[in-house]
């Protein structure tokens, strides 16, 4: 169980049986009055944020949060499995849930999935993943329109812009934070 | 944590402080900050130290001094409440309180502008000063020449809030609505006294002759900070006693650990004269002309720091 007085940013409690992460925390305290906790948080299932002012004598579950290292089995329809890298316990998402980390998906790629309860609800990946080029158009020497990147299909089916001299079957680092191109890789 | 050169910068703060004071014939002292019983405040809550408890503020202590027949004192000092961490608090902080007897909130006032202005000229080079009489904070500027507003509570709620600060008590929103809504225009164009405070929140303070729901209690805000509280003091042992009862029921019901009714304090307030005396959070004041965003920039080793 937590107070108010824990409250802090990142902190993580349970509100109606749902998981909230604290966003925004200001505490205030006016002469003589009571201590007030400001607070904005957002529901970690939902990404919906709200804000409220919270006093000492409120109260939170902790909810009930944790990590788990898994590997990527493989894909079927809409269901992509994964495993417990420790348990070998096996679970699917569907794409919904995935979001775009889809585009960034590999077989046997390990990430970091959050659970709430049994329930999964987010999904980490590797900051940077090495994905190979299915498709690119050569560049055309003599090409006049002034662009200095192009548009690549990288192994997901995910369409990269990278500069003029990636071609089909490099490798290249996406940052997955953002979707962009890094750098090309070897090997 | 703090560069020498803001250390430097407080120490000379500190010093203009004692000047001040001591110019205008005040006694600095030092009185203990360990006590067998505290002065019960609903919403303070007192770290606990073996039987004993550590101060919440001076008051307790300085009021037995005045009630001996000193006339004049200041003192600066750390207090200690328990749970106040945050931009504006720190659980362990200082506190400049002083007492003139003879006076009133009103003349008090006075005197808090005249020491905010003449703190603020007394060190040449503060980075909140963005001029003579000019103090910056953040993006905007607060101008400290006199003379500063006095506006009441039941004003400032209905300018600000659009309602009735009595309305406030009844729904027990009083302190949601004074820090969400009207703290946040308190004192920018110039500093202002918020003053006459509905009597249930000024427990050691005078009521008003000419309208006893309300105490003469008044709160100082620049820049939407609130860095002082101060009173026409309550000098009557039977009121007095009858507030604190009521305190010490509030904090029950809250849960707080308070020690007892402060009994020595009743017997001896009995001889203290007419008297006002104000507590200033003096690491509050420092921060804004040190130009700093937090308290914890402004002391010497803040909490933040000390934690392993």
């Amino acid at each position: 169980m937590y107070t108010a007085s824990d409250l802090r940013k990142g902190l993580k409690v349970q509100i109606d049986g749902e998981p909230y992460i604290v966003t925004e925390f200001e505490f205030s305290k006016p002469g003589k009055g009571q201590a007030l906790y400001r607070t904005k948080m957002r529901n970690m299932i939902t990404g919906i944020q709200f804000t409220n002012t919270y006093r000492s004598n409120d109260k939170f579950e902790k909810p009930d949060l944790e990590e788990r290292t898994m590997q990527f089995l493989y894909s079927q329809d809409n269901e992509y499995h994964f495993m417990d890298t420790a348990s070998y316990e096996q679970i699917f998402l569907n794409k919904e849930q995935l979001g775009d980390n889809i585009n960034f998906l590999v077989d046997n790629m390990e990430v970091q999935i959050l659970f709430f309860g049994s329930k999964p609800i987010d999904v980490s990946l590797p900051t940077f993943v090495n994905l190979e080029v299915i498709k690119a158009d050569p560049w055309a020497k003599g090409d006049t329109s002034g662009s200095d990147s192009k548009p690549v299909t990288v192994q997901t089916g995910y369409v990269v812009w990278v500069p003029p001299f990636v071609e089909e079957g490099d490798r290249i680092q996406i940052d997955t934070r953002t979707g962009e191109y890094i750098t090309r890789v070897k090997g | 944590m703090i560069s020498p050169h803001r250390l430097q910068q407080r120490s000379d703060l500190l010093q203009a402080v004692r000047s001040f004071f001591r110019g205008r014939g005040y006694i600095e002292v030092d009185t203990p900050i360990r006590l067998p019983v505290l002065l019960p405040e609903t919403h303070i809550k007192p770290f606990a130290s073996e039987e004993w408890f550590l101060h919440t503020s001076p008051e307790q202590c300085m009021k037995r001094l005045l009630a001996q027949g000193c006339d004049r004192l200041f003192q600066i000092c750390h207090c200690f409440r328990k749970e106040e961490k945050g931009r504006l608090h720190q659980s362990e902080f200082t506190l400049l309180e002083w007492y003139h007897v003879g006076w009133s909130y009103r003349e008090l006032m006075t005197e808090c502008e005249a020491f905010v202005r003449a703190l603020a000229a007394s060190v040449p080079g503060l980075p909140g000063l963005a001029g003579p009489d000019l103090l910056r904070h953040g993006e905007r500027s607060v101008s400290l020449a006199g003379p500063w507003e006095r506006l009441t509570v039941k004003e400032a709620f209905r300018r600000h809030a659009g309602m009735d600060p009595a309305e406030a008590l009844r729904e027990n929103t009083f302190d949601e609505v004074l820090v969400t809504t009207i703290e946040p225009h308190l004192g920018w164009a110039r500093p202002v006294f918020l003053c006459d405070y509905p009597a249930e929140l000024a427990s050691l303070a005078r009521r008003r002759a000419d309208d006893p729901t309300v105490a003469e209690r008044f709160e100082l805000y620049i820049a939407g900070i609130e860095l002082a509280n101060g009173f026409s003091e309550l000098i009557d042992p039977g009121e007095q006693r009858l507030r604190f009862a009521e305190e010490l029921r509030r904090s029950r019901q809250a849960g707080n650990v308070y020690s007892a009714m402060p009994e020595r304090f009743l017997t001896e307030l009995a001889n203290m004269g007419e008297t006002a005396g104000v507590a200033l959070g003096l690491d509050r004041l420092l921060m804004l002309l040190m130009g700093c965003a937090t308290i914890s920039e402004a002391v010497t080793l803040p909490h933040n720091y000390l934690e392993e």
